[in-house]
């Protein structure tokens, strides 16, 4: 059944990436200030919004762990890091490679930039932790700590447009309040792009928290292992 | 570089960068699944072991 399910996310995220490829590449016209180059946009803001969507689920996830006690919580929370961590730096590197040929650099200091790299060094800090920390209660408590005050980047970044002086085009509503994109071809290849990386982000996350489902049962069969062989050696003395 | 390059490098990019973290997941999960099979039969080994040789026999 899980592995159904995991062939069917897979199948579903190839496709709609083939049509988000189709959409981008064919249906969509080519901007006419930018040129061909604009077109990594309608990758880029669908990597920022998973990578934001994750770091909201890490916050929300953390909250609940804390709350309740539950190790899926906790398991979530690690996944979904990971996941963000994933397209952060996918935003990072993309928007640098199209920055190079329209602002003439491959990095400037500007307010959205930074507020991203601070957003990628907080998740930086919280794997780190999760990496280094041993696998216990207190390093998942601190870690869902740790996620809950790195998403309060999140509205930062989605504002700093608005709240500092900035190069960085507000695309999907502009500082006069009016739309980013003019065609509406523009608006359906960057909605496509959005369903296929929700997708994309859905499996892998199915993916991981598989990998940390599994990490749990071997736990679990070690410490039953440990307890037999302790009774087992009480029995024969 | 001219612009089609840079298009190409980040579209490249995501899609390498996406493609190894489902190669390093795929590869954890089944180094992980071997863990576990390994686990269960030394756990159906050692509760054979300390059954005692009557109860096998009986079938309990």
């Amino acid at each position: 059944m899980k592995g159904a399910v995991s062939i069917a996310l897979a199948a579903a995220s190839c496709l709609s990436m083939i049509a988000a490829l189709f959409m981008v590449f064919v249906y969509a016209p080519t901007e006419a200030e930018q040129g061909i180059v604009q077109r990594i946009f309608y990758f880029h803001l669908p990597c920022a919004w998973v990578a934001f969507l994750s770091f909201g689920i890490v916050a929300v996830a953390g909250a609940l762990y804390l709350w309740l006690g539950h190790r899926i919580w906790d398991d979530l929370s690690y996944a979904a890091a990971e996941l963000g961590m994933l397209f952060c730096t996918l935003v990072l590197v993309t928007g640098s490679i199209w920055a190079k040929p329209i602002w003439g650099t491959w990095w400037t200091w500007d307010s959205r930039l930074t507020t991203t790299f601070i957003l990628w060094l907080l998740y930086g800090g919280y794997l780190l932790l999760r990496a280094f920390g041993e696998d216990n209660q207190e390093i998942a408590r601190y870690a869902a700590v740790l996620g809950i005050i790195g998403v309060l980047d999140v509205p930062v970044i989605i504002i700093s447009v608005r709240l500092w002086r900035t190069i960085h085009p507000a695309v999907l509503l502009t500082r006069q309040g009016e739309h980013g994109l003019q065609d509406p071809r523009m608006v359906a290849a960057l909605l496509v792009s959005l369903g296929a990386f929700t997708l994309v982000f859905v499996w892998l996350l199915w993916l991981r928290l598989s990998t940390l489902r599994l990490r749990a049962r071997i736990g679990g069969l070690r410490k039953e292992l440990a307890l037999l062989e302790v009774a087992g050696a009480g029995a024969r003395r | 570089m001219d612009h089609l390059s840079y298009l190409f490098a980040a579209y490249s990019i995501i899609f390498v960068l996406i493609g190894l973290y489902v190669v390093f997941v795929s590869r954890r999960q089944t180094r992980l699944e071997r863990e576990v099979t390994r686990l269960e039969g030394e756990l159906r080994r050692f509760e054979q072991a300390q059954t005692p040789p009557e109860q096998h026999r009986s079938g309990i």
